[in-house]
């Protein structure tokens, strides 16, 4: 066996510069995938991150049914704080939630005393949503990072277009669950960045603000916005949640709350999607060039060394040690290439580190594309290249394995 | 016994649609610890009846025993086990494998072929290289060596396996003369220390004039069997 190996090595070595050419063109295949996997993930995972953690949250909880209608921001539709205390006790009681945030989401007329406009407001407790959305302090383009009561935060293009600027006194007013108009008096607080994504041009006020011009006699929650402690286990968190309010069911045996990750919530899941469709067809142009490059000079190879496979096979070898020691051949081709590409890899994504590379998407500019190479990623591209260079080989290793001695030691 | 006994045996080849008969019923006898030669012209059915010996090939028809064994219908790797277990092979080229040692080369069938254990491999690998004379180039590559030694080292690998039978087909034909009769030479010795035998296919004059028994082949047929001066040595 070890034999075997070493012969392998020694004949891989002989032809060096087929083997330094074939191994190349593995690495070279392996470096691109890898830098193209490392990089669309690091901006998926960007793009991810900016729109999670700036408003939407990982996962968000309504009632069942608010989403079907949720264009309209139905005030019909909220939680009312019987539902809150078993939703909050059920969050408590699932396992990797780290924060989360109740929001009253409504819409409303926006008057700077000259002109009028319609605005969508968000309720919050300042402390929580910087929790649930660590970015929102972030996107204050200018004033308070904190909201404050009496306080509103309007995005910066309706500051804009309305003339608004920090620190003005403004009137939203807006429509309650009855149907019946209030008015409140608001100072703005902060100017903030719009973002890509649903609520991206949301403006905010501390939820009792939000309560009271909604005339509220009790706190009826829009949306429940959750930050899980590990990305990773969304879809845990998720079924975690979803098992511990599976009690809950209204009159008619029909569940009251409805559990969405950003994934339902933002078409950007659709994109992140799609760099995954590439990804995947980019790994199989990658088993190509291995499947071909290997299988060729392994071709070449066993082609060459008829005689000298006759002679293995005279002397006793066995037809499953020759195959084998092809096999092994292949093999040690697949895992030089890969071992020089990743080399190479490394260096490339040191290269568009340092060299900082950034993008604009949608209103967000100089994002900065920081592609960093995942162990999970390398196992598995490692391991597909290996695999795939075995199995290359496998056919010519094969048919060296069948040949009739007389005739291979025949051969010139 | 006989260490091979061969009786009507007969090798058609089919080219295309030709039916060639190589060997036409072809019977003889070789005993332990001989040195035989098969001579006769190309065409003669020489190395046809060393492959079918050699069990590199299978008979059309008649039996044929080596070494106890009838390897008349053996399957491949039955095949290739016996040649394992019980044959050397000299080849006109030599045919070591280029990316080994001379001792690496001598080792091979021990390690891949038979598992021997290390120190009786390196035991008998070292003196046998010793008796070819070859010790002094053991880590030496094959294109490093001249076609004398390489021939040397491919008789040290034929026997390393303790075959009681070793076949070479035309084994000093890329030899010069003095060369040839120095591995002729080392054939014999080990024939009579041994008692291996060797079966040559050749129509080299110098090893006809060497062996023991002379076999003439005619067009696949056995037309002569004549005493050699082989005794020579003894």
């Amino acid at each position: 066996m070890f034999k075997l190996v070493k012969i392998a090595v020694r004949n891989l070595l002989r032809y060096k510069r087929r083997t330094l050419l074939t191994s190349s063109l593995i690495a070279v295949g392996v470096t691109f995938v890898l830098v193209f996997v490392s990089s669309s993930s690091a901006f998926k995972n960007l793009m991810i991150s900016q729109i999670t953690d700036s408003m939407l949250g990982h996962i968000q909880v309504h009632k069942q049914g608010y989403m079907a209608s949720i264009d309209s921001l139905p005030l019909t539709l909220n939680l009312s704080p019987k539902n809150m205390k078993k939703l909050e006790k059920a969050i408590n009681s699932a396992p990797g939630i780290e924060a989360f945030s109740p929001r009253i989401k409504f819409a409303g007329m926006f008057s700077n005393f000259m002109e009028t406009t319609n605005i969508r407001i968000n309720g919050v407790y300042p402390d929580k949503e910087t929790a649930v959305a660590p970015l929102l302090p972030g996107r204050v383009k200018e004033g308070d990072k904190i909201i404050k009561k009496n306080e509103i935060f309007i995005p910066e293009l309706l500051a804009k277009g309305m003339k608004v600027k920090l620190g003005d006194t403004i009137v939203i007013i807006a429509t309650n669950r009855d149907g019946s108009v209030n008015g409140k008096q608001f100072k703005v607080g902060a100017v903030i960045e719009s973002v890509t994504g649903p609520g991206g041009r949301d403006g905010y006020m501390h939820i009792d603000d939000a309560k009271e011009l909604l005339r509220m006699e009790q706190l009826e929650i829009s949306e429940i916005a959750i930050r899980l402690s590990d990305f990773d286990k969304l879809h845990n968190v998720r079924a975690g949640l979803m098992s511990a309010l599976s009690e809950e069911t209204n009159k008619a045996g029909k569940p009251i709350f409805d559990v969405r990750t950003w994934e339902d919530l933002s078409p950007f899941y659709n994109v992140a999607r799609m760099i995954d469709i590439m990804t995947f067809f980019i790994k199989l142009m990658l088993i190509a060039i291995v499947l071909i490059s290997v299988m060729n000079v392994m071709i070449m190879a066993i082609f060459e060394r008829i005689r000298e496979i006759g002679t293995m096979a005279a002397i006793g070898t066995k037809p499953g040690k020759i195959l084998f020691l092809f096999l092994i051949e292949g093999f040690f081709l697949g895992v030089f290439g890969t071992i020089v590409g990743i080399i190479f890899t490394s260096l490339a994504t040191y290269a568009i580190n340092a060299v900082g590379v950034s993008f604009n998407f949608g209103r967000q500019v100089g994002l900065v594309l920081s592609p960093r190479l995942e162990m999970g990623q390398i196992l598995l591209i490692s391991g597909i290249v290996i695999v795939v260079s075995v199995l290359a080989a496998l056919q010519p290793a094969f048919k060296a394995s069948r040949m009739e001695p007389i005739n291979a030691l025949r051969h010139v | 016994m006989s260490l091979i006994s061969a009786q009507d045996l007969t090798k058609v080849y089919t080219l295309g649609e030709l039916q060639v008969e190589a060997l036409k019923s072809v019977s003889f006898t070789v005993e332990p610890s001989s040195f035989v030669s098969f001579v006769g012209p190309s065409g003669s059915g020489k190395t046809t009846l060393l492959n079918l010996v050699g069990c590199l090939d299978r008979p059309t028809s008649g039996s044929l025993t080596v070494a106890g064994a009838d390897i008349s219908s053996l399957s491949r790797r039955e095949a290739a086990d016996f040649r394992g277990k019980n044959l050397g092979f000299i080849f006109q080229d030599f045919n070591l494998m280029p990316v080994l040692t001379v001792y690496e080369n001598v080792e091979y069938p021990l390690l891949v072929v038979q598992n021997v254990a290390a120190a009786e491999r390196k035991e008998r690998i070292l003196s046998l290289l010793d008796t070819v004379d070859m010790l002094d180039q053991k880590d030496k590559y094959p294109d490093q060596i001249s076609g004398g030694q390489k021939q040397r080292v491919a008789v040290a690998r034929a026997l390393v396996t303790n075959a009681s039978l070793v076949l070479a087909d035309e084994p000093t034909a890329n030899l010069d003369s003095k060369t040839a009769f120095m591995v002729i030479d080392i054939m014999h010795k080990m024939k009579d220390e041994l008692g291996v035998t060797f079966v040559f296919s050749t129509h080299d004059r110098k090893i006809v004039s060497e062996v023991e028994t002379i076999y003439t082949l005619t067009d696949g047929m056995i037309t002569g069997k004549a005493a050699g001066k082989g005794g020579r040595h003894v």
